[in-house]
C-alpha cells in the first residue's frame, strides 16, 4: 500500500522491489533517500526500527544500508534498501528520527559507511582505534588475533608456560 | 584521542564548579557493562554521555561462518535474563524463512516458556530496579520465585539460564512429567509474590518520591526515539506485537496490555508487574488447553529424524547425513521477524545466500534505542535519579552490545 | 580456685597457619559482574546457594575493599584494560576467580572483539568452567582457592603479581609512546607475546 503512494507522489525512485514472505522491499538510490523519509513520516511511519548494513563484496555498489519501519496505526512495515559503494555515504536520518543516532554509528563502526550530517559519528561497539571494520567480508572472523587460532599456546598456573 | 585524554582536556575546559563522575563500566548495578560519563553541577546532571560496546562480542560476524542451527545457543546469550525469547524469536525468523509451520503443541510450549521467561526477566529488572533504589527485600523475596522458574527450565531444556530450548521446527523435546504440576505450583506461589511486592512499593511513600515524575517521556518522543517493549506501553502507546502481530497463536489466548500514562518510572515499574500478572494468566491457559501431538515439524529437510529410525533404515541415516554435513536447504532472500520479547521488540533480520551459513543475521536489539535517549531523560535532573531511570531501561549488556 | 592449665588457654601454631586461617575463612568478593554468569552469581548470593557461610557475604564492588575478584562474564578486547586496572587498584594480597568459559578461555566466542582468556592480562588463581557455571560450581572453585590459601607462605610475595604491575607499566609507556588507546596498546602487547610464544603480556 505504501510502495504506491511512493510510487504515486515521488515516481521513478523504486528502482527494484520485492515481497519475499510477505515483507514489502523496495530499493532506492541515495539521493532520493531524504524525499522517500518525508513522504514515509507524512503517511504514518513513525517508528524507525532498524538501520543496518549488508555487505555484498561483488557487487560495485558494495553495501546495503537497509532501513526497516513500522507503521503504528496500521501495523504495515516496510524494508528500504540504499545501495552505496565503498568510501561513499548516505544523508543522516537524525533530523527526523532520533533513534537513528546510535543505528548510524554502529554501521559506520561495523561497515565504514559515511552518514552525511549527523552530528557525532564515532564507534560504537569497538575503541576508537580500532583497525578496519568489523562486519566486511574481508575482514576476518579472529581479527588477525593470534590467540585466537589453532595451536596457541595456552598460559596457567599465573603465566608459567606449560605444554609447548 | 582517548578517552581519558578527553575527559582530562574537558576538565581543564570547565569552569571549578562542574565535575564529572565516570558510572562505569565497572559498576554495581548488574544491568552489564556500560559507561556513563557524567557531567554535574553540584548534584545536578548538565551533560550525560552513554557508552557501550564493553560487551560487544562479535556474534553477528561468528553467525556467518556458524550454521542455522549452530546459532541457537548464541542467542540465548543476547537477553540472558530470559533466554527463551531469544530462541523462540531466533527460530521464527528462520522458520518464516523456510516457510514452514511447526505442530500446535510446540506453539504452545513455546507460548508457555515464553511467557515464564518474561515473567523471569521481569522479576530481575524490577529487583534490581529496587535494589539500586535501595529497597533489597523486594529482591530478595522475587528471587525465590526466579528460583522455581529455574528448576521448569532445567526440568525442561536441562540447563538453567541458557537453554538452547528450540530448533528450526519444533522444540528439542518435549516438557517431562513433573513439569505441569511444579508450574501450577509456581503460578500460585508467583502471584502471591507479585502480591507481596506490591504490598512492598506500589503505595510506598519513599518508592514515589524517588520514582514519579522521574525520566518522563512523551508518547511522541518515544515513539521517535525509537521506544517498544514496556518502555513504550508506559509511555502511552498500546504497541504489543503479541497482539498488533501476533504469532505462534497469541491471537487465541485472552490477555490484557496494560499501557501506562506519563512514561515516568514509577509508570514503567507498574506497567512491568502489571504483565507478571498477564503473563500467568497466559500460561494457565496454555496449561488449560495443551494437548498431546509432536513438537517437532515432520520434515526431513528441516529436522533431524529420531534416532531409532536413523539406526535402522537407509533413507533416515542418508537425512542425517545431510543436515549435519550440508544444512538444511535454504531459499535466497531475506526476512525480517520480530516477536515481543521482554524489552521489546526484538527482531532477526536474516539474509540467506542458500548456503549453510546465513550470509547475515542482524539481531534488532530492543534496549539500544531506550538507552541512547539516556540523556535526554536525565538531563537536569539529579544523579540519584539517574540510577533510577538506568533501573527502569532495563539495559541488558548482552542484547544492547551483542 | 583452680589454675588454668596453660595447654587449656593458649594453642601454639605457626604465623603462616592462623593468617591463611584467617584469609580464607573471610574472603570478601568483588564480583565484576560483566555478563550471564553475574546472574547464576546472584543466584549464588541469594538464599538457596548462600555463598555467605564461607565467609563472603560481605560483597564490595570497590576494588579497594575486597580481596577475591570473580570475573563473571566475558572480558572482551575493549574492556580487557578495565579489568586491569581494577585489578591494579586491589590491595594485596588479592586472589582472582575467572568463573565461565568466557572469561576462562574466550568461551564460544572466537571472534575479533573477545579477549580469549582473562589469564592472558591477569593472573588467575581458579578457573570455574561452565556456562553458566552452576552456583554449586562456583561455590567449589571458592573452596578450591581456600584449598590454594591454606598452602600459602607469608613471607613470599607473588612474583606474578610483580611481573602484572610491570606490564603494566609497560602498557602505559607504550599508549605513550605511540599514542594509543589502552585497548590497542593491550593487543599489541598481546600479539608481540604470540609471537614469541609467550601465553601472557605479564
Amino acid at each position: 500500500m505504501i510502495i504506491e503512494h511512493i510510487d504515486a507522489q515521488l515516481p521513478g525512485t523504486v528502482t527494484d522491489r520485492h515481497a519475499f514472505r510477505g515483507d514489502q522491499t523496495i530499493v532506492i538510490a541515495g539521493e532520493h533517500l531524504l524525499a522517500v523519509v518525508d513522504l514515509l513520516h507524512r503517511e504514518g511511519f513513525q517508528l524507525l526500527v532498524d538501520i543496518t548494513a549488508v555487505d555484498w563484496p561483488e557487487r560495485e555498489q558494495r553495501f546495503d544500508v537497509v532501513y526497516h519501519w513500522l507503521n503504528l496505526a496500521s501495523q504495515e512495515r516496510l524494508r528500504v534498501k540504499v545501495p552505496v559503494a565503498d568510501g561513499g555515504s548516505v544523508p543522516s536520518l537524525t533530523g527526523s528520527f532520533k533513534t537513528a543516532n546510535w543505528f548510524e554509528r554502529e554501521v559506520f563502526d561495523m561497515f565504514g559507511i559515511g552518514f552525511d550530517g549527523h552530528p557525532d559519528l564515532r564507534r560504537l561497539l569497538t575503541w576508537p582505534d580500532f583497525p578496519g571494520h568489523a562486519l566486511r567480508k574481508d575482514f576476518p572472523l579472529d581479527g588477525g588475533d593470534v590467540f585466537c587460532m589453532e595451536g596457541c599456546t595456552a598460559p596457567y598456573n599465573n603465566g608459567e608456560r606449560g605444554g609447548r | 584521542m582517548t578517552t581519558m585524554d578527553s575527559i582530562a582536556l574537558s576538565r581543564q575546559m570547565l569552569d571549578g564548579d562542574k565535575m564529572i563522575v565516570n558510572m562505569g563500566p565497572s559498576h554495581p548495578t548488574t544491568h552489564g557493562t556500560l559507561r556513563i560519563v557524567l557531567e554535574l553541577e553540584g548534584e545536578t546532571i548538565t551533560k550525560a554521555t552513554p557508552e557501550m560496546g564493553y560487551l560487544h562480542r562479535g556474534v553477528e560476524k561468528l553467525g556467518e561462518s556458524l550454521s542455522y542451527q549452530q546459532f541457537i545457543p548464541l542467542t540465548d546469550r543476547l537477553n540472558y535474563c530470559s533466554a527463551i525469547m531469544n530462541n523462540v524469536g531466533y527460530a521464527t525468523a528462520v522458520e518464516k524463512l523456510l516457510d514452514i509451520q511447526i505442530p500446535k503443541r510446540a506453539a504452545q510450549i513455546r507460548v508457555l516458556m515464553s511467557e515464564l521467561s518474561r515473567v523471569a526477566d521481569h522479576i530481575v529488572c524490577v529487583g534490581v530496579n529496587a535494589v539500586d533504589i535501595g529497597a533489597f527485600t523486594a529482591f530478595l523475596y522475587l528471587f525465590k520465585q526466579r528460583e522455581t522458574a529455574y528448576d521448569l527450565f532445567e526440568m525442561a531444556a536441562g540447563q538453567r539460564l541458557h537453554t538452547s530450548f528450540t530448533r528450526i521446527g519444533g522444540l528439542f523435546r518435549d516438557i517431562p512429567e513433573g513439569f505441569v504440576p511444579l508450574c501450577e505450583r509456581f503460578l500460585v506461589e508467583c502471584a502471591e509474590a507479585i502480591d507481596e511486592l506490591e504490598r512492598l512499593l506500589t503505595k510506598n511513600p519513599i518508592w514515589h518520591d524517588r520514582t514519579k515524575g522521574i525520566g518522563v517521556i512523551s508518547a511522541e518522543d518515544a515513539v521517535n526515539w525509537g521506544y517498544t517493549g514496556p518502555s513504550l506501553r508506559a509511555a502511552g502507546v498500546p504497541q504489543d506485537l503479541r497482539k498488533a502481530q501476533p504469532y505462534l497463536g497469541y491471537e487465541t489466548y485472552d490477555f490484557d496490555i496494560p499501557v501506562g500514562t506519563t512514561g515516568d518510572v514509577f509508570d514503567r515499574y507498574l506497567v512491568r508487574v502489571e504483565e507478571m500478572r498477564q503473563s500467568l494468566r497466559i500460561i494457565r491457559q496454555v496449561l488449560d488447553r495443551l494437548e498431546p501431538g509432536p513438537v517437532m515439524v515432520d520434515d526431513p529437510k528441516v529436522a533431524l529424524p529420531p534416532k531409532e529410525k536413523v539406526y535402522t533404515r537407509m533413507e533416515s541415516l542418508i537425512h542425517h547425513f545431510k543436515l549435519i554435513m550440508h544444512g538444511m536447504e535454504m531459499p535466497v532472500g531475506e526476512v525480517y521477524s520480530a516477536t515481543e520479547a521482554a524489552n521489546g521488540e526484538l527482531g532477526f533480520y536474516i539474509v540467506s545466500d542458500g548456503g549453510k551459513n546465513p550470509y547475515r543475521i542482524r539481531v534488532r536489539p530492543p534496549c539500544l534505542p531506550i538507552f541512547s535517549s539516556f540523556e535526554s531523560q536525565v538531563k537536569g535532573g539529579l544523579i540519584a535519579d539517574a540510577v533510577a531511570v538506568l533501573g527502569a531501561m532495563n539495559i541488558i549488556a548482552g542484547e544492547l552490545d551483542r | 580456685m583452680s589454675e588454668l592449665d596453660i595447654n587449656d588457654a593458649v594453642m601454639t601454631t605457626r604465623l603462616d597457619a592462623v593468617v591463611n586461617w584467617g584469609r580464607k575463612n573471610s574472603l570478601w568478593p568483588m564480583p565484576f559482574g560483566v555478563a550471564c554468569c553475574a546472574i547464576e552469581f546472584m543466584s549464588m548470593m541469594a538464599s538457596r546457594f548462600d555463598l555467605s557461610r564461607f565467609g563472603a557475604e560481605a560483597m564490595r564492588f570497590s576494588p579497594r575493599q575486597s580481596d577475591m575478584m570473580l570475573i563473571l562474564g566475558t572480558i572482551t578486547n575493549k574492556m580487557a584494560p578495565v579489568l586491569r586496572t581494577i585489578y591494579a587498584q586491589m590491595a594485596e594480597p588479592k586472589w582472582v576467580i575467572s568463573v565461565g568459559v568466557c572469561a576462562s578461555s574466550g568461551g564460544m566466542y572466537r571472534t575479533y572483539a573477545t579477549l580469549q582468556g582473562v589469564d592472558r592480562v591477569i593472573p588467575v588463581d581458579v578457573y570455574v568452567p561452565g556456562c553458566p557455571p552452576r552456583p554449586e560450581s562456583m561455590i567449589y572453585g571458592v573452596m578450591k582457592l581456600q584449598e590454594k590459601i591454606e598452602k600459602e607462605s607469608l613471607s613470599m610475595r607473588k612474583d606474578h603479581i610483580a611481573r602484572f604491575y610491570e606490564s603494566l607499566a609497560r602498557q602505559e609507556s607504550l599508549q605513550a609512546e605511540k599514542g594509543l588507546t589502552s585497548q590497542q596498546a593491550i593487543r599489541e602487547m598481546l600479539m608481540d607475546a604470540g609471537e614469541r610464544g609467550v601465553g601472557t603480556i605479564f
